[in-house]
């Protein structure tokens, strides 16, 4: 079931797969961000309690579904490099990190810019914000330990159990605002039953997410593939791409 | 459209400053992940090149001097 994927332990397969995917996510991140913008910020409706603030959502809730997201895909990467002693694995988890980190300080911040308007705090020590800045700490910490050691495959051991247990605090998120009494509102979309959203609001956000998708889809690519040019920089296959990558620009 | 004109757009109903800073810092913050990750892979592959070429002279400079020191 699983054999598609075994080709792509290969450095080289993977680059290649990387270089095929890339403008396609491009342009999905590109026309879905364009469009859940524009019509998050112009054309949906307005909040009846909240006003225009609301519409900080259509950043915010993409960003903080995706940090958790982004999280466990790199669990997953660091998951399968341990088990399989995939290294090509443990270099999507690097390439995930920083990514991930970056979604995770833009739901935070646009979490505070948000709450300043609406609860007259940037911040509160309450549980949704704090383990979510624990993620951010969680994602800190798994780029500062792989980038310690000097031995890449040990680091990518080091930070992959890092990151496996640090999946802990994933669902902590999601439940924190049915477990603790807290400021933040609950579960806009992630619900079983329904959406607590109207229509016209919710199509807006969902392609929003899906642009805040294919752009953490994008960028990993590009940070796989200086990923794996760093590890495998003596590779005959990766001295013919610099050398072609020389001659054409 | 769901404002009258494009300054009532740009107002945002009074929480103009907290709607157009987050965009701002989000927009700003992916455009900023996306150049540096592009300018790392480009600086990436130029070592690569130059660590290549550094190879290449030392090869060379080391059959030059066996070529001397064989005369």
């Amino acid at each position: 079931m699983w054999k598609w994927l075994h080709p792509y332990a290969k450095t080289e397969n993977a680059y290649q797969l990387c270089v095929t995917l890339q403008p396609w996510l491009w342009l999905g991140a590109l026309l879905c961000l364009a469009v859940g913008t524009v019509w998050g910020l112009a054309f949906a409706p307005q909040d009846y309690q909240q006003g225009d603030s609301f519409r900080i959502i259509y950043i915010h809730v993409p960003s903080a579904m995706l940090s958790m997201g982004t999280y466990v895909a790199m669990a997953i990467a660091a998951l399968v490099g341990m088990v399989w002693q995939w290294r090509t694995a443990y270099m999507s988890m690097i390439a995930m990190a920083p990514v991930g980190a970056v979604m995770t300080f833009i739901a935070l911040f646009t979490g505070a810019a948000w709450g300043k308007p609406m609860w007259g705090a940037w911040w509160v020590w309450d549980a949704r914000l704090t383990s979510e800045l624990i993620l951010l700490f969680l994602y800190i910490g798994v780029i500062a330990l792989y980038g310690a050691f000097e031995d890449k495959q040990q680091a990518g051991k080091a930070a992959g159990v890092m990151a496996l247990v640090g999946v802990v605090n994933i669902p902590i998120i999601h439940y924190s605002v049915e477990w603790w009494n807290t400021l933040h509102q609950g579960a806009t979309i992630s619900k079983f039953d329904q959406p607590s959203i109207a229509p016209e609001m919710l199509w807006p956000l969902l392609i929003s997410l899906f642009g805040f998708a294919f752009f953490i889809g994008a960028v990993t690519t590009v940070r796989l593939r200086s990923e794996i040019v760093r590890r495998e920089m003596h590779r005959p296959w990766v001295q013919k791409l610099a050398q072609a990558t020389s001659e054409n620009s | 459209m769901q404002f009258d004109s494009f300054s009532a757009f740009l107002d945002m109903g009074g929480y103009a400053f907290y709607v157009w800073l987050s965009f701002g810092v989000t927009f700003g913050a992916m455009i900023l992940l996306v150049v540096l990750s592009f300018h790392q892979h480009k600086g990436l592959l130029k070592s690569v090149l130059k660590e290549q070429q550094r190879q290449v002279r030392i090869k060379e400079a080391r059959e030059k001097s066996h070529a001397s020191s064989a005369r």
